[in-house]
């Protein structure tokens, strides 16, 4: 049996994220589990905008908020279980689903309004809502307005794991990352997923072969929103912060280039494009702080000569050996 | 007889300070195949659009099997039986073609808020798209990705996909537009196969294919209905000769 290269590459980038925690513990490497573990939440993040970038075709310049929801719903927790003794207010079987519902309730009404809009304006309304709950985040003087607040606790998840432990935090968000995957395989290919789909290429053909595409276009804007939101939480508990940054219209930008670099609208695009992201940023930034200056040539070396990104690349050569 | 199954009463619609479509008064019969003629510019493609709900009237009414459409959305106009195939060809290019058909098929087989199902492998959907790719006779062209298809197939695949929501009304805007003479010969010989079996409205430029189908001709001028009848009477009516058939005759 003859495995394809995209196989392959999805598969051995898989192994290898699971044989990061016993390699950095052996070589007594913390601050690469941790890095590693950032990319993992990252590419969940990216995964859920790529749902509806990549295949809906709704490039959302806000999605990163709902990043800071969820990871505010943490933040905010554990803040009232320490500082008022509400115990309850910790636990990590709370936080997710309450991101969940936080995050998909924001999509609702920022979809609502902005999936009447095409284009450049779908863009700019995203980018306004994005920054609307960023100032919020600033407003928020009880939990330290924009100096942000820091974690005196993780998420508890009672006695099934625990996450103070880096190893079992790591593994866990490998497993969320790989039901993401999967779960996002699936979605893509039932009818939901047509439809989302062929809203991208035609959506005045789907209206008239009788669907009704903008609450389809809606109830997608809100699984990603709900699927980023859950990223948030693990975020909060990586970095043992949070703060209005994490919803910043840049963080947004951060998430966009990363599907865009790792391939819009393929399965395991982002995931490459949030690995490329965070390893190039550590590479070149431990040679120079303007980092940036570097990979900003890079990026639009990408776009202009490999517009299907990294999964781009793969495919290509792929068919080439064919 | 019984109800027209298609009424516009008084429609009207300007483009600022163009007529586009004005006070125009139709019936379409269940079972007849009504062809709309007229120069370029007439407002025949802007009088698909109202009927399939794509653009608004400014004046007047649309009835279809007896109720008022007016104001229904495009979808709406679809599940209750309008199809419409588009002039300038509209399919999903980066799908296959039976996966064009079978999200038609989708479209009318209850809603899509299913998210797990391989929906790609389900015989409910892909069964009904094979009739209907073998109807238009693109079997041969199944598997393959849309955007590869010619000219001529992707106009086959128009008709398929707008059979494939099982219409009682086909909307038709000028399926023989910039198809070659040996494939437009086919969709003309296809169209016929359809009579008494679909009610049409078709738009058509090519005055041989029209003469060969409609059943009813109304030929349409600057937004306005100038004649409306059989073939003959059309053929005969001096007016008309004047202003539009003259020209394709000559």
């Amino acid at each position: 049996m003859r495995i394809s290269a995209s196989t392959a590459v999805a598969s051995g980038t898989i192994v290898a994220l699971a044989v990061v925690p016993p390699i950095t513990n052996a070589l007594q490497e913390p601050f690469y589990l941790g890095l590693f573990l950032r990319l993992m939440i990252l590419a969940i993040a990216a995964i859920s905008l790529n749902l509806i970038l990549g295949f809906g075709n709704m490039v959302s310049f806000g999605h990163a908020a709902y990043m800071g929801i969820g990871a505010y719903v943490v933040g905010i927790g554990t803040f009232h279980a320490i500082e008022d003794g509400i115990d309850w207010l910790a636990n990590g079987f709370l936080h997710v689903p309450l991101a969940i519902a936080a995050s998909s309730l924001a999509a609702l009404v920022i979809g609502a309004i902005s999936i009447r809009t095409r284009g450049v304006y779908f863009i700019m309304i995203t980018l306004a809502f994005g920054q609307m709950l960023y100032f919020i985040g600033v407003g928020l003087e009880v939990y330290g307005a924009d100096d942000g607040l820091s974690l005196y606790m993780r998420s508890e998840f009672g006695g099934v794991l625990d996450i103070n432990d880096n190893t079992q935090f790591y593994y866990l968000v490998l497993a969320l990352l790989l039901a993401t995957l999967y779960g996002v395989k699936r979605l893509i290919a039932s009818r939901f997923g047509l439809v989302i789909r062929g809203a991208r290429s035609n959506e005045r053909r789907l209206a008239a072969v009788g669907i009704p595409v903008y609450r389809y276009k809606l109830v997608a804007f809100m699984v990603a929103g709900a699927i980023c939101g859950v990223a948030g939480v693990l975020l909060a508990n990586r970095t043992d912060f949070v703060s209005p940054d994490m919803m910043h219209w840049t963080r947004s930008g951060d998430l966009i280039i990363m599907v865009v670099l790792g391939g819009m609208g393929t399965l395991f695009g982002p995931l490459y494009g949030a690995a490329a992201f965070l390893l190039v940023e550590e590479f070149l930034s431990g040679i120079t702080e303007h980092w940036q200056i570097v990979f900003g040539p890079l990026l639009i070396l990408v776009v202009i000569y490999a517009r299907g990104g990294i999964a781009g690349v793969v495919h290509a050569l792929e068919r080439r050996r064919e | 007889m019984s109800e027209p199954i298609l009424q516009l009463r008084d429609l009207t619609k300007r483009f600022g300070g163009l007529v586009a479509t004005d006070s125009v008064t139709l019936d379409v019969a269940e079972g007849e195949v009504h062809a709309v003629i007229g120069p370029n510019g007439a407002g025949k493609t802007t009088l698909v659009g109202q009927i399939s709900g794509e653009i608004r009237p400014d004046r007047g009414q649309i009835f279809f099997a007896g109720q008022p459409i007016t104001r229904s959305p495009v979808h709406v106009r679809s599940l209750l039986g309008i199809a419409r195939s588009f002039q300038i060809t509209s399919v999903f290019p980066g799908f296959t073609v039976t996966a064009n058909v079978a999200l038609a098929v989708q479209a009318h087989a209850g809603h899509s808020f299913r998210f797990w199902t391989d929906a790609t492998r389900d015989g409910t959907l892909l069964a009904p798209a094979a009739q209907y790719l073998e109807l238009v006779g693109l079997t041969g062209r199944a598997g393959d990705v849309a955007a590869t298809l010619s000219h001529g197939e992707h106009r086959q695949l128009e008709l398929a996909m707008a059979l494939a929501t099982e219409p009682k009304l086909l909307l038709l805007d000028e399926p023989t537009a910039g198809v070659g003479g040996d494939e437009s010969a086919r969709m003309v010989e296809l169209l016929r196969s359809f009579k008494g079996r679909f009610t049409i409205l078709l738009i058509e430029h090519d005055m041989d294919a029209v003469f060969a189908l409609a059943d009813r001709i109304t030929v349409l001028d600057s937004g306005r209905i100038l004649a409306s009848g059989a073939p003959g009477e059309i053929r005969a009516d001096p007016a008309v000769r004047q202003a539009y058939l003259g020209d394709a005759e000559a």
